[in-house]
């Protein structure tokens, strides 16, 4: 039986109904529409279908939609700034850090997190928080030197 | 015709001009991209906006109204012969709209026994053979198991040595054929079919007799006086693209038009396929990719999932959205196919080659042409060159195209063998190779990535730096190298338009599969155009475009850059012929410093900046339409492209072994590529970097396992099949050749490729200069160093 469900994605509220059964991922792509997180893997192996669930990075394809319920959560569509990317956005642009693009929300969303938790992050500390991020096109390279490069911007943002 | 100069030569080496015949109406070539104002910059994507937005829409992202979830049944057996397919339980079932069986079977190498009989064999754990399009996912999942299949399960084999036993059972009762799918691949006719075993494919250099250079082959490696002889094993390499496969088919409402957004690397492929399975004609079939999560060869054609999502949607009347599962991905839509190859190499005592002989065997399932002859037929300059391959078919999944087919593997026993050879001689390994390979580009790239890598600084095999609280840490270096080729698809268009307000549209059928074709296209018609990039609206990923080429073979660049360069010059034509009578002028104007300049009543006429110029047309475009012709002084060239021009590429690794875990880290990567004139070098530089880190995770993490007791896959996910993440990657330094050739109005080959090709030997070669052992079977894991270690006393 289908299920009223109240989400609150991106500052939004969205009232849907759905199975109890369905992920988070499944309500946001095809109940909300919200297309920009991504299908990966669907067993919690790839990280392209991360969000963030009051500011923690969690793969939508392990979080029921209904375990969600009140939280904020925050999606790709909700990372500009109006009509300004995100300087995350803008330095994975700028980088070349998204090639096919299919991995980059779910990486900008943990480095999102990381950098919110941790504005200074060291290189390792970028490559530990992306770890279970998988991209196949890159060669990482650019991804870390973005988060680095946008990690700056986001600091001096702050001064 | 005409002629025209071109720079020929390695830009910071040696450049100079050249005269090619070419046809009438091309343009000027460029000099060297440090003189050009957009092309050879490093320019960002310029839909990267799209794609850090979550704007981008991929196939799995079409959302069609009333649209259905298609799933695939797959066969639970790998080898079994079908009676009987009932779906009519299933189409009972709640929400289910369609179900059928798949008609006949792509992508399997053809046995001659007819289509109906081939569906009807099931030679792969996962083989497709029905499937079912219901309203959400999971109805459609629950009807799928009440599609009743009557099987004869029958013996199978999935090890490779085993398949080679003359008890094994067959895969294929008749000798196959393989044709080349839209992806490329396939194999020669008429070989040689004895149980599961086919061939041999006997191959020697372009222009050379087989059994000459058999002959040779044989009594330079008897002669000597120095030669090695090893064997090397490669595994079979999912491509694992994070987009899986999949399309969303819809049909018009009178059931004669097909529309299918596809996750595919050539839309035309996809297009020519479905018309070609279901019957009807191109025209009308429309197929649209905006952006493509990835495909790395696997995502060429239709594919049986595309089929049936198209006859699904026909039968339902409705929309179907059919995209595969990770482990569907690891099953049933290709791989880069296994292999066992022998070596041997002879030499003088000073190091020339006297003989390359490769001989050996292809592991891709149930499909034929697992070949890895490329780098052995074309890298060195050796005056006896004989390769011998084999097909081995097994009950898995056939392999597909996959990033330099053939060529990884091929280099990693090459590569290895030629370091081998090396050391017997006590010769450098790079002098090794200058004294045998005369290619301009490797030659100059050995010397630069030498240089930057330190080379000079390496230690003796197992006298390297030593850490760890016991020593047991042993670092190494190592290098080889690859090559590829020159492709062009001449099948390729491009359309610009020049708008009266001065914006400008290219449009051709190409798609982006990550590489980021759009970008280089906006560059070369800014540049002919004289404006700025932002002006440039950029069309692809539709089959109503012109014909592009596929994105496959490292192709795209070489092929449309000319195309969309050329239509621009012929747009700007169009425009100033447009000035010339629109303004009275005496002759054609030019267009210089982004305005158009003439001369009236014999007077300059005051510079009319670019979109000024275009307010004066009394159209609302003009036009500009070009063909890729064939390379400049019509280089020999068949439709799909000539093997003429080789691209080169040469890696050094330097590793890090534990001697106490057997644990692999690789350190530091330069690399050093050529691929004509880099139009972007910040895409170039993206594609270099991609690609050695799927040959790192080729050499130390990758490999499909399939239960030899079952048959079926054991690591059917990304979890158990391991590809390298951010904390596995190297420092990678990429040292870019432009080489200009004179070859095209862009003079652009392709990256994608060659850039994986020589990552794998390279990191093995640094492996056996850390610790002393050879690992000559990949994927180099920590419990093949130690057991080498082991074996070795070590």
């Amino acid at each position: 039986m289908k299920q009223p469900i109240s989400l609150i994605v991106n500052g939004e509220r969205y009232d849907t109904l759905c199975q109890p059964n369905l992920t988070l991922l499944e309500v946001l792509r095809e109940n909300l529409q919200l297309t920009g997180t991504k299908h990966g893997c669907e067993l919690g192996e790839c990280g392209a279908c991360a969000v963030l669930l009051d500011g923690e990075p969690v793969l939508s394809c392990l979080v029921l939609a209904m375990e969600c319920a009140g939280q904020q959560i925050t999606t790709v569509e909700g990372l500009a700034r109006g009509a300004e990317l995100h300087p995350l956005q803008a330095a994975f642009a700028d980088h070349g850090a998204a090639q096919c693009g299919y991995c980059t929300p779910g990486i900008l969303l943990t480095a999102k997190a990381l950098l919110e938790r941790n504005p200074c992050p060291s290189r390792s500390e970028v490559r530990e928080a992306l770890s279970g991020n998988l991209c196949r096109c890159t060669g990482y390279l650019q991804i870390l030197d973005a988060v680095d490069a946008a990690a700056q911007v986001l600091r001096e943002e702050q001064r | 015709m005409s002629q025209i100069e071109v720079p020929v030569g390695i830009v910071g080496v040696e450049v100079h001009s050249e005269q090619r015949e070419v046809p009438d109406g091309t343009p000027p070539a460029w000099r060297e991209n440090a003189s050009l104002k957009q092309v050879g910059k490093p320019v960002p994507r310029i839909d990267g906006n799209e794609k850090v937005s979550g704007r981008a829409r991929y196939t799995s992202d079409v959302v069609r109204p009333g649209m259905l979830h298609g799933k695939v049944l797959r066969s639970p057996h790998p080898h079994a012969r079908i009676h009987r397919i009932d779906v009519s339980e299933a189409l009972k079932m709640p929400g289910v709209k369609a179900a059928l069986a798949l008609p006949h079977l792509l992508g399997i190498a053809d046995d001659g026994s007819g289509k109906t009989t081939q569906v009807q064999s099931v030679r792969y754990y996962g083989q497709p053979l029905a499937a079912v399009a219901a309203q959400t996912v999971e109805q459609a999942v629950a009807a799928l198991s009440k599609i009743k299949v009557d099987y004869d399960v029958l013996p199978f084999v999935v090890d490779p040595t085993e398949a080679r036993q003359p008890a094994a059972p067959k895969v294929f009762a008749q000798p196959v054929i393989a044709r080349g799918s839209a992806g490329g691949g396939g194999s020669k006719d008429k070989l040689n079919q004895v149980g599961n075993v086919r061939g041999p494919k006997r191959s020697v250099p372009r222009g050379r007799e087989v059994e000459k250079q058999a002959t040779q082959v044989t009594q330079a490696l008897l002669a000597g006086p120095q030669g090695v002889r090893a064997t090397y094993k490669t595994q079979v390499q999912t491509h694992s693209a994070l987009e899986t496969h999949g399309v969303v088919a819809e049909w018009s409402r009178a059931g004669d038009e097909l529309t299918v957004w596809a996750s595919t690397q050539g839309i035309f492929s996809v297009r020519d396929e479905l018309a070609e399975y279901l019957g009807i004609e191109q025209s009308k079939v429309r197929v649209i990719t905006d952006y493509c999560g990835g495909g790395f060869g696997a995502k060429f054609g239709a594919g049986n999932y595309g089929v049936l999502a198209a006859l699904l949607a026909k039968e339902a009347k409705a929309p179907v959205r059919l995209m595969l599962d990770r482990r569907e991905e690891h099953l049933a839509v290709g791989n880069r196919p296994g292999s066992e190859q022998t070596v041997a190499l002879a030499a003088s005592t000073d190091g020339k080659l006297t003989a390359i002989e490769v001989k050996g065997f292809g592991f891709g399932g149930a499909g034929a042409g697992a070949g890895f002859a490329g780098p052995a037929l074309s890298m060195y300059d050796c005056p006896a060159v004989y390769v011998e391959e084999f097909d081995v078919f097994t009950h898995s999944g056939p392999l597909a195209a996959f990033r330099a087919p053939g060529h990884p593997q091929g280099a990693f026993a090459l590569e290895q063998a030629m370091d081998e050879l090396a050391e017997r001689l006590h010769l450098d390994p790079v002098a090794l190779r200058d004294k045998n390979d005369t290619h301009p580009a490797r030659r100059e790239q050995r010397k630069r990535a030498a240089t930057a890598f330190g080379w000079q600084n390496r230690t003796a095999t197992g006298q390297g730096p030593r850490t760890g609280k016991l020593g047991e840490v042993r670092r190494g270096s190592g290098m080889a190298q690859g090559c590829w080729y020159h492709l062009v698809n001449v099948d390729s268009r491009a359309e610009v338009r020049i708008h009266r307000d001065g914006s400008v549209e290219v449009l051709t059928g190409v798609q982006d599969i990550g590489s980021g074709i759009r970008t280089p296209l906006a560059q070369v018609v800014a540049e002919e155009l004289q404006i700025p990039i932002a002006k440039v609206k950029v069309t692809i990923g539709d089959t109503r475009l012109p014909p592009g080429p596929g994105s496959g073979g490292s192709v795209t660049t070489a092929s449309i850059t000319p195309a969309a360069r050329e239509a621009a010059y012929a747009a700007k034509q169009a425009l100033l012929k447009e000035l010339q009578a629109v303004l009275g002028l005496d002759k054609v104007p030019e267009l210089t410093g982004g305005a158009v300049v003439g001369l009236k009543a014999g007077k300059p006429t005051p510079p009319l900046p670019f979109d000024k110029a275009c307010a004066r047309m009394r159209r609302t475009e003009v036009l500009g339409s070009a063909v890729r012709e064939l390379d400049y002084g019509a280089t020999a060239n068949g439709k799909r492209g000539n093997f003429l021009a080789q691209l080169g590429g040469v890696q050094f690794a330097e590793v890090e072994v534990s001697t106490l875990t057997g644990v692999v880290r690789v350190l530091r990567i330069v690399a050093s590529h050529d691929c004509g004139r880099p139009v972007n070098p910040l895409l170039v530089e993206n594609q270099i970097h991609g690609g050695i880190i799927q040959g790192l995770s080729y050499a130390l993490f990758e490999e499909r396992r399939l239960d030899p007791k079952t048959g079926r896959i054991l690591n059917g996910n990304l979890e158990q099949y391991k590809i390298a993440g951010a904390l596995d990657v190297p420092k990678i330094e990429v040292l870019l050749l432009e080489e200009l050739r004179g070859r095209s109005s862009t003079d652009a080959s392709g990256i994608g490729e060659p850039a994986t090709v020589p990552t794998a030997a390279a990191i093995a070669n640094a492996v056996y200069n850390a610790i002393g052992v050879r690992i000559r079977e990949l994927p180099i894991t920590p419990a093949k160093v130690l057991a080498a270690l082991a074996s070795a006393g070590k």
